[in-house]
């Protein structure tokens, strides 16, 4: 990929000196939340405390099963939701305590996508990265128009710039929501499941692009998946949850235990690691 | 990649006042007396300019005293239920949105029977309690049409269509009951109408008109996000709830406004935004003041037409809008169905 000089040179001085000093990039202490139907009735569901620290070009991958508190994790990471106790930090700030626009310069935190009211062509759709940066009625510029470019080329979406948003495949519109996010500038790229409509193909060249990106532009990349074997092979930690516990954070050599895996994700799984030393999770037989 | 300058906006900008222009001179050229386009022209540039001795008097009283008012009147409510359509269509996130399909142009007008009732003759009251009914209107539509905490689309449309159908009840009752006094006809508040002046100057709700453009203005680029997404458009960055105070009242005191002065006129804020959108996109930066134009456009056409067709007698101007909107709307909710 050719864009990494382009983006990576003005992203450094959109964002001051990423000097690789003692300070996390992201810092979640004691984080802790609480759901519930009515401020006075019981919580329906807490999550936490939950506490890890990420440097710049990390990837992490937060697993568990359904209703474990993923997303609500994410959430947290990117300042949506308030946490009970505890804070997360970026850069050294409080991610509560920014302002919109400024968080978003900073934080890009990609859900699943909304449906499109009216048609809009990809290049559109991707400049919309930039409105953090803009002014009032926030006309823009042609340096927004660069980054966006930038932004597509990274992805290698760059010939779909003028296809319609609803024309894009399920794997085309994925890397087009990723060009929007990165094209925000963020140093703190979150995403939640954007591995799930995708086929095995899809999911693999997604997880290897998030990983280029950790590598080579200094992203750092937090991703909720359900696929445990493609984030024992492209992350470097691994949060696991479960109901609302933070059971294990670590390489995924360490977190991916047999006994363990079994239990959180109540299946009959069997842990072995491969030559490159990373762990590989497959289906016991049931004979 | 090229995205939209404020170049771009005023040319588009000046080509659809060039067409209002045309479209006014036209219809100040209809009517019952006759006279020329030239003649038009002259009075209109003196009448400007400030020489009225110039005029001959009958010129001065058919265009300025006549039917120039109500063009005025007319561009006045075609620009306020336009923009006011394509707002409500952001807010709700719904292509199918309009003042008078979601009821608010009904809710707008009991308010003013309302206040016509009580007080008939406190100056800009009337603009008032129409503000008041189509604010209430829209809250209430807008939280019967959600289901399991989801804004949802038919849901939506149905609980606009009926809420226009009941207040639209309440409208005859009490126009049947009241009848005798000194209201306006019951066409008048429930089609829309343009032929009895307007009880304010209109230079008053002009400038209502342009300073409430200008604060839903100041939300285009905002609108586009939420467009797209009202999750991913707080991600972004964008203050999505202020976004959508503003534009909540900024759309309901149009509504109020036009209706105060012309009663229901339906399918303009539908029919112009889309007519827009086809012609120049979706970017609400260029869609609002072309939607306002367009409307202002639409309705002195509609109106025009409405005192013409069947002259001497006339046609109420939402009969006009609704014989020309109800057709676009039914292809436009059957090609989103596909």
């Amino acid at each position: 990929m050719n864009v990494t000089a382009g983006s990576g040179a003005a992203s450094g001085s959109q964002m001051g000196p990423l000097a690789a000093g003692p300070r996390p990039r992201l810092k979640v202490e004691q984080v802790s939340y609480a759901y519930a139907a009515t401020d006075r009735s019981a919580p329906k569901f807490t999550l936490g405390p939950v506490s890890f620290e990420a440097q710049q070009r990390e990837l992490i991958a937060i697993l568990g099963p359904n209703a474990s508190g993923k997303s609500t994790l994410l959430k947290l990471l990117g300042g949506v939701v308030k946490p009970l106790s505890g804070r997360v930090e970026i850069d050294g700030t409080e991610v509560g305590g920014l302002d919109l626009r400024t968080r978003a310069q900073k934080i890009a935190l990609v859900q699943q996508e909304s449906e499109l009211l009216f048609p809009l062509r990809v290049w559109e759709y991707v400049l919309q990265g930039r409105y953090p940066y803009g002014k009032r009625l926030r006309f823009e510029s042609d340096e927004d128009c660069l980054m966006a470019g930038n932004a597509l080329a990274q992805v290698g979406a760059d010939e779909l710039r003028d296809r319609w948003m609803e024309q894009l495949s399920g794997g085309e519109k994925q890397r087009v929501i990723l060009a929007r996010a990165l094209a925000q500038q963020p140093s703190l790229l979150l995403l939640d499941e954007p591995t799930q409509h995708l086929d095995i193909g899809g999911k693999v060249e997604l997880l290897r692009r998030l990983r280029n990106l950790a590598d080579e532009n200094r992203y750092t990349v937090v991703v909720v998946t359900h696929e445990l074997n493609l984030a024992a092979e492209f992350s470097d930690r691994i949060v696991l949850l479960q109901k609302g516990k933070c059971l294990r954070i670590g390489a995924p050599g360490e977190v991916y235990q047999r006994d363990l895996l079994e239990e959180v994700f109540e299946a009959p799984l069997e842990v072995e690691t491969r030559t490159s030393g990373r762990p590989r999770v497959i289906l016991r037989g049931s004979h | 990649m090229r995205p939209l300058t404020p170049r771009k906006i005023l040319g588009v900008c000046g080509v659809l006042f060039a067409v209002l222009f045309v479209v006014v001179v036209v219809s100040l050229r209809m009517g019952a007396y006759p006279i020329s386009v030239r003649d038009i022209v002259m009075t209109l540039f003196n009448g400007v300019a400030g020489r009225r001795e110039q005029i001959p008097s009958e010129f001065w009283l058919v265009v300025f005293g006549l039917r120039l008012p109500r063009i005025a009147l007319g561009i006045l409510v075609g620009a306020a239920l336009s923009t006011a359509g394509a707002g409500f269509q952001a807010l709700l996130r719904n292509p199918l949105a309009d003042p008078y399909v979601l009821g608010v142009s009904s809710g707008a007008a009991l308010g003013a029977i309302v206040s016509l009732v009580i007080a008939p003759h406190v100056p800009g009251l009337i603009q008032i309690a129409a503000f008041a009914g189509a604010a209430a209107t829209i809250a209430a539509v807008y939280f019967l049409g959600r289901r399991g905490g989801q804004l949802d689309s038919p849901t939506l449309l149905l609980a606009g269509i009926v809420s226009a159908s009941f207040l639209s009840a309440i409208i005859m009752f009490l126009m049947t009951t009241l009848s005798g006094r000194d209201l306006r006809g019951m066409a008048f508040w429930l089609m829309g109408d343009l032929s009895s002046p307007a009880a304010i100057d209109l230079r008053w709700l002009y400038f209502i008109l342009l300073v409430v453009l200008g604060s839903i203005y100041t939300t285009s680029s905002d609108l586009n996000l939420i467009l797209t997404g009202e999750q991913e458009a707080r991600h972004l960055g964008v203050n999505v709830n202020r976004v959508k105070l503003v534009v909540y009242i900024g759309a309901s005191l149009l509504t109020g406004l036009a209706v105060s002065v012309s009663g229901a006129i339906g399918y303009v804020g539908l029919l112009v935004p889309h007519v827009m959108r086809m012609l120049f996109g979706t970017d609400y930066r260029l869609l609002i003041p072309a939607s306002a134009l367009g409307g202002a456009i639409a309705i002195v056409i509609a109106d025009t037409l409405a005192r013409t067709v069947v002259a001497p007698t006339e046609l109420p101007v939402g009969a006009m809008t609704a014989l020309a909107g109800a057709p676009v709307f039914i292809y436009l909710m059957r090609r989103k169905v596909r």
